[in-house]
């Protein structure tokens, strides 16, 4: 019995010289990242302050961090497709062989929207929505740091797939019977299924956490319909997680289940379904986009209010709206498969529910309009990326709306008509939300602002290049060229794919622009210092010291109206009184803890085990990761406390600051 | 912190004012343990009998599920229509909708489908989903 | 203006609604989270059945359920679960009251009948597998094995959970973490035979009947 299972050194594929480059630059960063850390001896101040903290502001932070280190491995993705495409024309073969163009496109899809935009939009939500609330943590802080560990542990698995072994082959949905074990026998699929499973379940760990957290733990006060949007957004994004996930997890380990014992539920023989597989995935699939883009719309709400100087217009028919789409998004999820072979009754059902959820997205960009119009709108770095959405998002939407009529997406099916309509409201609205978001809440997390000029750059950068990258793949769509072609034959498509080309550069250099941004600007971080309220914002976290203290706030507020902080505001500039001096109590804060660490690592383990085969390792992976368990149990003590004196010099020395 | 009237979860020990009214805890799992027997008898009678029609077996079986997870629901996991209650409540209403679409929406569509497939022949693919 | 000490001046009136109480206290909170991860849990088996219900007439010239299926053995099976529910239950009561022995008496009898549903359908699996109805025999056993199979494990699962809460009892007594722990052990009990009410009845019950 072998040992390792099927691991061994051929599984290094020392003669792929792109792949072993792409993998020598990653193990450069890696070296250079661990060989900064030991210079500046920094270790036990990471293992303290961030990798064992159950912080929401910290795992947020961490999970940005995770999205933008993967954005870069996703981009550069997209770029060698870009490449491959723009010489591929006619006879042509390009540079990458079809074995590898097919792992990168599958790997793109995965990274981007697993390890690259989950992440970003959890970990904004992460980091604000306990502020907005009003309150100290979330529901369940040492969940939080798991979760956060597990998503992390995916991402590990991903990028070991490339340097040892492969990568799945069957695109980011990974239907069979190409990803059954008889046509793709290699590690592939199983790299892609267990980074799925393990980062899945931490997604959903943090969907229950913030379900919780918004529906039973807001400060004293803050009814329903006093809540910022931004919260509704995520109450509507975390049961969509706790709804959809679950599937997700299931039609995945069928999947397995037919790769490692045998199983019928998508091969070709003995009954198998494969029109199941596309079903059940895309029943989890379609939620997803909304559980991506509603942050993004939270996002937008809060950015336009607070910078055009009014609340936000039409409050409740935006979260009427919210939750609409909410439900609706469980009713559509057919018309990813219109051409799979239902009839007209199942396609018209499907086509026209596509077409009804597109109605409360529009009357959400209708009450972002009516706020900014008669407000004093100031033009800063998150609006332009809010603006920037408004116009992208409805091109894309529209296109969608287009190929929800099954007749017409019979001829778009597949096409990179579909290519430009997903990308088109994937980084139109989700991409510019979260940038908008990340300009518009770093001043807060970090005390210091982002540079505004770099910032301008890298917005128009990134606007220009989308519209150059995906603009002609709507023409080329239209000329009949398919999704995912390493090369093709008609030289007619190739100008277009040339522009997209030139456009996909322009888009590195708005992320170059972001590099350069966060470079200057931690460079010049003393000129950038904030104090806690540097927009004049309208919700709670603005209260807070910028960064704010572990406990957030340091007398638990109450809330007396919409716009929490705003009302508050007004409300002091009209009264002459002084306000009762305060009164500080200890607070008790949950204890770091190393269970999310260690359980990541052990998922790692079991991950990595289960895809080479190797039993006993992963029979030890179990054990460990429930002997961590045991340990978390069984402490002593959950919680520490902070004492009042902490408490109130730390609140004086802001006080003293915002007053200034 | 919460006020204390709203500081209660389901199941929770009845409040100084309600515990007069309230019945004995024993005899709500009792009686709750006494209607799942029941129901469940009934439905492995009437999956076995031939005195009921077959066309409705199958939806009868369904009702008789559904009332016994509603039995577990009220004696179990004391769900009321209580305030306390009633963020369960809506969260169970939604997780009902989609097991719903879920279930039967797979089934709808899937039947749909196979239904179009044009297989040469009846074996080795069983696409039928129903007699 | 000193924005930090202006939300200080909101007045304190009473505060009429649920929904303005402020954050609920650590009880609520963890039954609640608990709560919303079992109905992920359905929408899970949701998934499983949906897949059931599409594959169980795909035998592939194998063995169907009504050939496989002894009743017999289902209807022990429901009656040690649903037992176990209501010892649950009892024991949830005596967790309520602080009493010890009634605890663990309860945990015993919920274990041994919780165990012996899982032997159950341990052998009704081996039994099946030996005659070579296994679940790479056909879609519809792959459909069976996974379903059942994974509402088994589950009850598995719950019965290392109870072990080690009957542990975690000795050793640090009816502690507030040790309470609200076996409040979610008792929610995620009853949560399974709500499961098996839908199991025993759309895959024996509905597979057997004429």
């Amino acid at each position: 019995m072998n040992l390792l299972g099927k691991l061994d050194w051929n599984a290094i594929p020392l003669h792929e010289p792109i792949i072993m480059g792409a993998t020598a630059f990653m193990v450069l960063v890696v070296v250079a990242v661990l060989g900064f850390i030991t210079m500046k001896g920094a270790w036990l101040y990471l293992w303290r302050e961030w990798l064992t903290s159950v912080d929401h502001k910290r795992i947020g932070v961490m999970y940005c961090i995770l999205a933008l280190v993967m954005m870069l491995r996703g981009f550069s993705d997209a770029i060698m497709m870009r490449a491959q495409q723009a010489v591929a024309a006619g006879g042509a073969q390009g540079y990458l062989p079809p074995e590898h163009f097919d792992q990168i496109f599958s790997a793109h899809g995965t990274i981007m929207i697993f390890f690259m935009a989950m992440p970003f939009v959890v970990g904004v939500m992460n980091f604000a929505v306990p502020l907005q609330l009003g309150i100290r943590d979330v529901a369940f802080p040492t969940l939080n740091s798991v979760s956060f560990w597990l998503t992390a542990s995916g991402a590990l698995l991903i990028n070991v797939s490339l340097a040892v072994g492969e990568f799945s082959k069957a695109g980011w949905w990974g239907y069979p019977p190409l990803s059954e074990l008889q046509f793709s026998p290699g590690v592939g699929v199983d790299y892609y299924l267990w980074s799925l499973q393990i980062s899945g379940l931490g997604t959903l760990l943090a969907g229950i956490n913030f379900v919780t957290t918004i529906l039973k733990m807001r400060a004293p006060g803050m009814g329903y319909m006093r809540m910022p949007v931004f919260c509704w957004t995520s109450l509507a994004t975390n049961l969509l997680i706790v709804a959809a996930f679950p599937v997700l997890t299931a039609v995945l380990a069928m999947l397995l289940l037919d790769r490692y014992l045998g199983f019928h539920f998508f091969t070709n023989d003995a009954g198998g379904n494969q029109m199941l597989y596309a079903n059940l995935f895309w029943v989890w699939g379609h939620p997803e986009v909304y559980i991506l883009v509603l942050p993004a719309f939270g996002i937008f709400s809060e950015v336009i209010a607070t910078f055009s100087g009014k609340p936000l217009f039409g409050y409740r028919s935006m979260v009427a709206a919210t939750m609409t789409i909410c439900v609706l998004s469980f009713l559509v999820w057919l018309h990813h498969f219109f051409t799979m072979g239902a009839s007209a009754n199942v396609n018209g059902f499907f086509g026209v529910m596509s077409m009804v959820i597109a109605l409360p997205t529009g009357v959400k960009i209708y009450n972002w309009l009516f706020t900014m119009y008669g407000g004093r709108v100031r033009f800063s770095v998150p609006v332009l990326w809010s603006i920037g959405f408004m116009v992208t998002f409805v091109i894309g939407g529209m296109t969608g709306v287009l190929q929800a009529v099954p007749p017409a997406d019979f001829q778009l099916h597949n096409s990179v008509f579909l290519i430009a309509h997903f990308h088109n409201v994937i980084i139109g609205g989700v991409v510019f939300g979260l940038m908008a978001g990340y300009n518009y809440w770093f001043p807060k997390a970090f005390g210091f602002a982002l540079d505004e000029r770099w910032g301008r750059a890298s917005f128009w950068c990134w606007f220009i290049g989308f519209y150059l990258a995906f603009m002609p793949l709507y023409l080329v769509g239209l000329m009949g060229m398919t999704r995912r072609l390493q090369h093709y034959d008609n030289p007619a498509w190739q100008p277009w794919l040339i522009v997209a080309m030139v456009g996909a550069v322009v888009i590195l250099g708005g992320i170059l622009c972001q590099v350069v941004q966060l470079v200057v600007s931690i460079r010049n971080r003393e000129t950038l210092r904030v104090a806690g309220d540097p927009w004049d914002g309208r919700t709670l976290e603005w209260a807070t010291a910028s960064p704010p203290p572990a406990w957030n706030f340091a007398v638990q507020p109450r809330v007396a109206g919409r716009d929490a902080l705003w009302s508050s505001k007004q409300r002091a500039l009209a009264s002459k009184d002084e306000p009762p001096a305060r009164v500080y109590e200890p607070i008790e804060m949950p204890k770091n803890s190393a269970t999310g660490f260690v359980t990541a690592f052990f998922a790692v383990v079991i991950g990595f085990a289960m895809i080479w085969h190797i039993w006993w390792m992963a029979g030890l992976g179990v054990f460990g990761a429930f002997l961590t368990l045991l340990a978390f149990a069984f402490r002593r003590r959950a919680e520490i406390e902070v004492p009042a004196e902490q408490i109130a010099r730390f609140d004086r020395v802001h006080q003293a600051g915002a007053a200034a | 912190m919460t006020e204390a009237r709203y500081d209660r979860a389901p199941g929770d020990r009845p409040s100084r004012e309600m515990q007069a009214a309230a019945p004995s805890p024993v005899l709500v799992y009792t009686t709750g343990l006494f209607l799942a027997v029941l129901l469940t008898a009934i439905s492995f009678w009437a999956a076995n009998t031939s005195l009921l029609w077959p066309g409705g077996v199958a939806l009868g079986l369904a009702v008789l599920a559904i009332a016994q997870m509603g039995v577990h629901l009220v004696f179990f996991l004391h769900i009321t229509t209580g305030p306390e209650s009633t963020n369960n409540v809506l969260a169970l209403a939604f997780g009902v909708l989609i097991v719903f679409v879920v279930v039967v929406g797979s089934m709808w569509i899937i039947a749909d489908l196979n239904q179009n497939m044009l297989m040469p022949s009846a074996e080795p693919m069983n696409l039928q989903m129903q007699h | 203006m000193n924005i930090s000490v202006a939300i200080d001046g909101v007045p304190q009136e009473a505060l009429p609604s649920a929904s303005e109480a402020g954050p609920a206290s650590k009880r609520i909170v963890v039954a609640y989270g608990f709560w919303i991860f079992l109905l992920s849990d359905f929408v899970m088996f949701a998934a499983l059945f949906a897949s059931y219900a599409v594959l169980v007439h795909a035998t592939a010239g194998g063995p169907t359920g009504a050939q496989l299926f002894n009743q017999v053995t289902v209807a022990i099976e429901t009656a040690c679960l649903l037992v176990s529910s209501y010892t649950c239950g009892l024991m949830s009561l005596a967790i309520n009251s602080r009493r010890y022995l009634r605890t663990y008496l309860a945990a015993l009898i919920t274990f041994v009948l919780g165990a012996a549903f899982v032997t159950l359908e341990l052998r009704e699996f081996a039994s099946m597998i030996a005659i070579g109805a296994t679940p790479e025999r056909s879609a519809f056993l792959s459909a069976f094995f996974t379903l059942v199979g994974c509402h088994g494990l589950h009850v598995t699962l719950g019965l290392i959970w109870l072990v080690v809460m009957m542990v975690q009892l000795a050793v640090m007594g009816f502690d507030a973490t040790v309470q609200r722990r076996l409040l979610c052990f008792s929610l995620f009990w009853h949560a399974l035979d709500i499961v098996w009410v839908a199991l025993f009845t759309v895959v024996y019950l509905m597979g057997v009947s004429p």
